[in-house]
C-alpha cells in the first residue's frame, strides 16, 4: 500500500516504523545522547528513535527542539526518516539542518508499530512493505 | 512558493552551505504555512543564546555553522543570555563569541527597541523573543511572526522571512473581543490582566476595551504575560494601539474581564516572606524609567535589603543607568542591575528558592520551575521586603 503526503525533507530511507499517537516534544522529550524517548507523557517512552521510521501527529514544545534532532544525528542516534500527520517549524527545521528526510500529510492512523516501511520523501510517498 | 532566480540559486548551494541551509529552512516554513514569496526583513532577534536552553546540540549547531562561514545580512540582536556556574558561563561565552562571528550585534535583551534595534511602524521583522514580538506587532505596528531560533537565524542569514501569518493584513485582523471591566490601573493590575487574558486566549489576537495604560511600560508588561501563558503575538487596545481602527472587521466572539479573574491569578502568587530569597525585577527588561523608579523606592525605604534585589535591563539601559548614578544607589540598598542577562534561562535553582516579583511572566515560569513566588507591586516588594 503507498500513502501520499507531502515532501518536507527529501531524500530515501526504509526501516520499522515507531509511532506514537501523541505529539512529540524533543527538548527534553528525547535524549539526545541515546535517542531514548524520555517524555513522561509519551506513548512510546523508553523506546529508541535510533534507525526507525519515527511516526507521530506533530511537534510540541520547545523551538530548541530543532537543535535536539541535529545533536542525535551527530550522535548517531537518529531516526532514519520522519513521518508527521502535520509539519510544524521546530521538527521541520530540526530535520532540514539534520538532514532527515521527512515527509508530512500523511494519514499516519493507517500506520502500525514494527511495520517496515520505505520512504521516499522527494515523492511525498509512504510505501508499506510488510 | 514563487522563488526568484537568485534566491533558486542559493537553495541550489552555489553560494555555500550556511545560506543554502538557511534557505531550505525558510523555503520549508513557507510551504508549510502557504507563503506565496519571501519577503526582506528590516532585522532579526535570535532566541537560542541562553546555554540552558540551548545545550550541547544548539552550541554544536551554532559552531558547525559559523565554521562553515554564515554571516547574516540584515542587523541582528540576540535574547538574553543565562548566568550560571563557571562551567555554564563558559559555554555561554562561546554561544556569543559563534554569533559575534557571524556578524551579529551580540546585545542580548529582550528589549531590543530600548538600545540597538527599534524597528518602526509597517517594517517586517524576524523576532523570536515573545514578549518582544508582542512589543513590535502590537506598540509598533511592526509586523513578525514568533520566530523560533533556527527560523530566526535563518532569516538573519537570507535576510529575508517567508509572507505568512502577521505579515498579512488579513492575519492582523483581532478574532476576539475582550472588555475589561475590572479597573486595571496598576503595574501590577495590567501584568494580572497579561496573565489571565494568554490563559484564556491561546493564539487569539484580541481587540481590548476598557484599559487605558498610563505608561507604556504597563503594556509592555501585559504582552509579556499574554505570551508566556497563552501565545498572543499581536493585540490591539481601542484608542491606543497603532492598528485598532482596522482591527475589528468581523463579527467576533466577545469576552469580559472582571475583577475576580484579576485575583485568581494574585492569589496563585502569594508565597509569604520567609519563603523567599530573591527579588526581582526586570521581566521583560526594566527601561530607565522603571530603573530610576527603583532607586527612588529604595531611597525612600531607606536602609538596605536583607532579601537581594535584582534588576534585569539590557546594556544599553544599565550604562544609561551607571552615568546617571542610579546603579550606585541601588547597589548601596544590595540590589544590582544584571545586563543582558536573563534568570528565566538561567540554572539558579541552587541558589534560590523563592522569587519575589512584579512580572505575571516571571511568576508563570519560576512557579512552573518549582519556585515559591510572591506578585507585588515594585513599590509593595521594596516597602515590605525585609
Amino acid at each position: 500500500m503507498k500513502l501520499k503526503g507531502r515532501r518536507i525533507v527529501g531524500g530515501n530511507a526504509e526501516g520499522r516504523v515507531l509511532l506514537s499517537r501523541k505529539p512529540l516534544s524533543f527538548l527534553g522529550g528525547v535524549d539526545p545522547e541515546t535517542g531514548i524517548v524520555i517524555d513522561a507523557e509519551s506513548d512510546i517512552r523508553g523506546e529508541s528513535i535510533k534507525d526507525r521510521i519515527l511516526v507521530f501527529p506533530r511537534g510540541k514544545g520547545s523551538t530548541v527542539g530543532s537543535y535536539v534532532i541535529y545533536q542525535l544525528k551527530k550522535n548517531g542516534v537518529a531516526p532514519k526518516a520522519i513521518i508527521v500527520g502535520e509539519a510544524e517549524t521546530i521538527v521541520a527545521t530540526g530535520a532540514i539542518i539534520a538532514g532527515i528526510p521527512m515527509v508530512d500529510k500523511i494519514d499516519i492512523s493507517k500506520l502500525k508499530n514494527g511495520q517496515r516501511v520505505r520512504v521516499r520523501a522527494d515523492e511525498g510517498e509512504v510505501i508499506i512493505v510488510e | 512558493m514563487y522563488l526568484t532566480k537568485e534566491e533558486e540559486l542559493i537553495l541550489a548551494g552555489e553560494y555555500g552551505y550556511p545560506l543554502q541551509k538557511a534557505m531550505e529552512i525558510l523555503v520549508a516554513l513557507g510551504e508549510i504555512y502557504g507563503a506565496n514569496r519571501l519577503i526582506p526583513i528590516k532585522s532579526a532577534q535570535i532566541a537560542g543564546v541562553s546555554y540552558k536552553n540551548l545545550g550541547k546540540a544548539g552550541l554544536e549547531f551554532l559552531r558547525d555553522l559559523a565554521e562553515a562561514g554564515a554571516k547574516v545580512t540584515v542587523y541582528t540582536t540576540l535574547n538574553p543570555a543565562g548566568i550560571g556556574d563557571d562551567e555554564f558561563m563558559e559555554k555561554q561565552r562561546e554561544v556569543l563569541e559563534i554569533y559575534r562571528r557571524m556578524g551579529i550585534e551580540a546585545t542580548s535583551t529582550c528589549t531590543p527597541y530600548y538600545g540597538a534595534n527599534l524597528p518602526k511602524f509597517g517594517d517586517h521583522l524576524a523576532w523570536s523573543e515573545s514578549s518582544a514580538v508582542s512589543f513590535a506587532n502590537s506598540i509598533i505596528g511592526a509586523r513578525t511572526n514568533r520566530e523560533g531560533g533556527p527560523s530566526s537565524l535563518a532569516a538573519a542569514i537570507v535576510g529575508k522571512t517567508p509572507n505568512y501569518g502577521l505579515h498579512l493584513d488579513e492575519n492582523r485582523k483581532a478574532t476576539v473581543r475582550v472588555e475589561v471591566l475590572a479597573d486595571v490601573k496598576s503595574f501590577l493590575d495590567y501584568s494580572l490582566l497579561g496573565y489571565h487574558l494568554g490563559t484564556v486566549l491561546g493564539s487569539d489576537v484580541p481587540y481590548i476595551t476598557g484599559i487605558k495604560p498610563e505608561k507604556i511600560e504597563y503594556l509592555k508588561e501585559m504582552g509579556a504575560a499574554m505570551a508566556a501563558t497563552g501565545s498572543v503575538a499581536l493585540y490591539h487596545v481601542e484608542g491606543e494601539t497603532p492598528e485598532y481602527r482596522h482591527a475589528l472587521v468581523d463579527k467576533v466572539e466577545k469576552i469580559t474581564v472582571e475583577r475576580e479573574h484579576l485575583m485568581e491569578v494574585r492569589e496563585k502568587f502569594s508565597s509569604g516572606w520567609d519563603e523567599i530569597d530573591l527579588i526581582l525585577l526586570g521581566c521583560p527588561h526594566a527601561s530607565l524609567p522603571e530603573v530610576k523608579e527603583v532607586a527612588e523606592l529604595l531611597k525612600m525605604r531607606g536602609r538596605p535589603l536583607r532579601t537581594p534585589l535584582y534588576i534585569t535591563a539590557s546594556r544599553a539601559v544599565k550604562a544609561l543607568a551607571d552615568s546617571l548614578g542610579y546603579t550606585e544607589v541601588i547597589e548601596r540598598y544590595n540590589g544590582r542591575i544584571l545586563p543582558d542577562s536573563c534568570l528565566v534561562v538561567s540554572p539558579i535553582g541552587d541558589w534560590f528558592e523563592g522569587i519575589a516579583t512584579n512580572s505575571g511572566k516571571s511568576a508563570f515560569y519560576f512557579s512552573s520551575f518549582g519556585f515559591e513566588v510572591r506578585l507585588d507591586e515594585a513599590e509593595k516588594l521594596i516597602m515590605e521586603a525585609p
